[in-house]
């Protein structure tokens, strides 16, 4: 079965709702929204304010920097496309939202992972479409 | 709702419990809903509502031949069971219906007739979680633990200890799935599945099922069991993302759930007899304790390795073993009720001597869903 390819990790289909987070990434950007109204900064994408329902909202180049909130180490079973044991993490944005994500250039381990330790974005592009934003402990 | 207008006047779960390879999944709900039926001397012609989760109300309306004219196929998870309840009472007291049969079944270890579940690419989970690795409860439910520790002040093996204390529970039980004592170094050196767990701090793998029938009080007195009244009730949903909860500090949808049920019920923390917490890992009854306002969120972990919820301590805690040792078929919320039902009808295992009053919280996905429902034996 070594002809086999690879599994794969799970792949993101955008939705015309979150188009154009998908578009940032694969640019290099990581594209958050604001509400034009009452200035709240949100994810996951969606094309009015969670806070106050307003439908004037804006998309912005976040700033990519953020702390690591919390994490599990997974060891088993693990996901297609990873080998364990690696970290799931919860990243918070200098913005305000918290997003998924794994944390690169980093050991795998308690020790190495620590909470509130400053991270910055690192894209990884899985296809020509799919660009996926992943952290790494921020240099300096 | 009115306090104690409605009660349980039947409970049962599946006849056997753990693996059952002989049985499909609308089986096991046949099987439980039969065991129900049976233990409230009623008969299927009997039931005119009828409330399921996973299964539709159909499926399991038609299997058994029940002809319902109130349905409720609330499905947020494990807790759906103590939606339904809630959902019930309320149908009941508004004259819906008269008697209400809610099952409960999943074939989770031999899948067998397990309907399949799945995140599409295109959800949010699908598109912001999923590619990340997420894969499965293990791997999710733990996320928000080590901030939940850093805040509090909550240690490793405090939270061991919640799965050494429900140990002690499950050896009094004579249909728990693990019975052997363990220790808080066997937690801590158990087999990693996503730190900080391990696998003693991660709820079994079983088949089984539960049923509950719920009619009004003034009709309990009628039935060949002790009626168990519900006193309150409370439910919430915060958000299918454990990424996106407001904190991991404490669930919005347990602190909200939980005291919407105290404030129903007009009881005080000090007046609870029994307490369930759906323990799917062994960080949410410390979670279930500071979010239902036992104590602060900083003694929880202190307050169970003073021991504190085990067998002769003040706060009797998941008294069949829980998730953790007693089964978990994937959605454990059915078996805490049953356990709250037979403490009321005081034959449990472990019974509780002179519980009056028994609260019972489940949440639903990764604390996406919760549901409180507080029960006495006194009218």
């Amino acid at each position: 079965m070594t002809d086999m390819a690879e599994p794969a990790r799970a792949r993101p289909k955008p939705t015309p709702e979150t188009q154009h987070f998908w578009d940032g990434t694969a640019a290099g950007e990581l594209r958050l929204q604001r509400c034009d109204a009452c200035a709240n900064v949100y994810f996951p994408p969606r094309p009015f304010c969670p806070s106050c329902a307003s439908r004037k909202v804006s998309i912005f180049k976040a700033s990519g920097k953020g702390t690591l909130y919390s994490y599990v180490i997974n060891h088993r079973p693990a996901a297609p496309g990873f080998t364990p044991p690696y970290a799931i993490a919860v990243v918070e944005l200098e913005e305000g939202p918290r997003m998924m994500s794994n944390i690169v250039d980093c050991p795998q381990t308690p020790e190495a992972l620590e909470l509130d330790m400053k991270l910055e974005v690192a894209f990884e592009k899985l296809d020509d479409k799919i660009t996926l934003p992943l952290f790494r402990p921020a240099k300096g | 709702m009115r306090r104690n207008a409605v009660a349980v006047v039947g409970a049962a779960e599946t006849t056997e419990l753990g693996v059952i390879p002989n049985m499909s999944q609308i089986q096991l709900h046949a099987d439980a809903a039969l065991n129900a039926i049976a233990d409230a001397g009623l008969k299927l012609s009997d039931i005119d509502g009828i409330a399921t989760a996973v299964e539709t109300p159909q499926q399991i309306a038609h299997y058994l031949g029940i002809k319902p004219t109130w349905v409720d196929g609330t499905s947020v998870g494990g807790c759906s069971f103590m939606l339904h309840v809630r959902h019930a009472a309320a149908a009941i007291e508004a004259g819906l219906c008269k008697t209400v049969l809610i099952t409960h079944a999943e074939s989770g270890k031999s899948m067998i007739g397990k309907l399949p579940r799945s995140t599409p690419p295109d959800s949010l989970n699908g598109q912001f979680e999923s590619p990340f690795g997420v894969y499965g409860p293990p791997s999710m439910f733990p996320i928000p633990v080590l901030r939940y520790m850093k805040t509090h002040g909550i240690t490793h093996e405090q939270i061991a200890m919640v799965a050494v204390v429900q140990r002690e529970w499950a050896a009094k039980n004579p249909r728990a799935m693990m019975k052997a004592p363990i220790t808080v170094e066997d937690v801590l050196n158990s087999k990693m599945i996503a730190y900080p767990f391990r696998i003693l701090q991660c709820c079994l793998v079983t088949d089984g099922g539960g049923a509950l029938i719920l009619t009004s009080a003034d009709r309990a007195k009628d039935f060949p069991n002790k009626p168990v009244y519900i006193l309150g009730t409370g439910e919430s949903v915060e958000t299918p993302m454990v990424s996106q909860m407001e904190t991991f500090d404490s669930s919005r949808a347990f602190r909200t759930a939980g005291p919407l049920a105290f404030k129903e019920a007009g009881i005080a923390h000090k007046d609870v007899d029994h307490l369930m917490i759906y323990d799917a890992f062994a960080h949410l009854p410390l979670y279930g304790l500071g979010d239902l306002g036992f104590m602060p969120h900083e003694e929880t972990g202190r307050f169970i390795a003073d021991g504190n919820t085990r067998p002769g301590g003040k706060l009797p805690l998941n008294t069949n073993g829980g998730g953790l040792s007693y089964m978990h078929s994937g959605m454990y919320g059915m078996y805490a009720l049953q356990e709250s039902v037979r403490q009321m009808r005081g034959i449990a295992p472990a019974q509780v001597k002179d519980a009056k009053i028994s609260v019972c919280h489940g949440v639903g996905g990764m604390f996406a869903a919760s549901g409180t429902i507080i029960f006495t034996n006194e009218k």
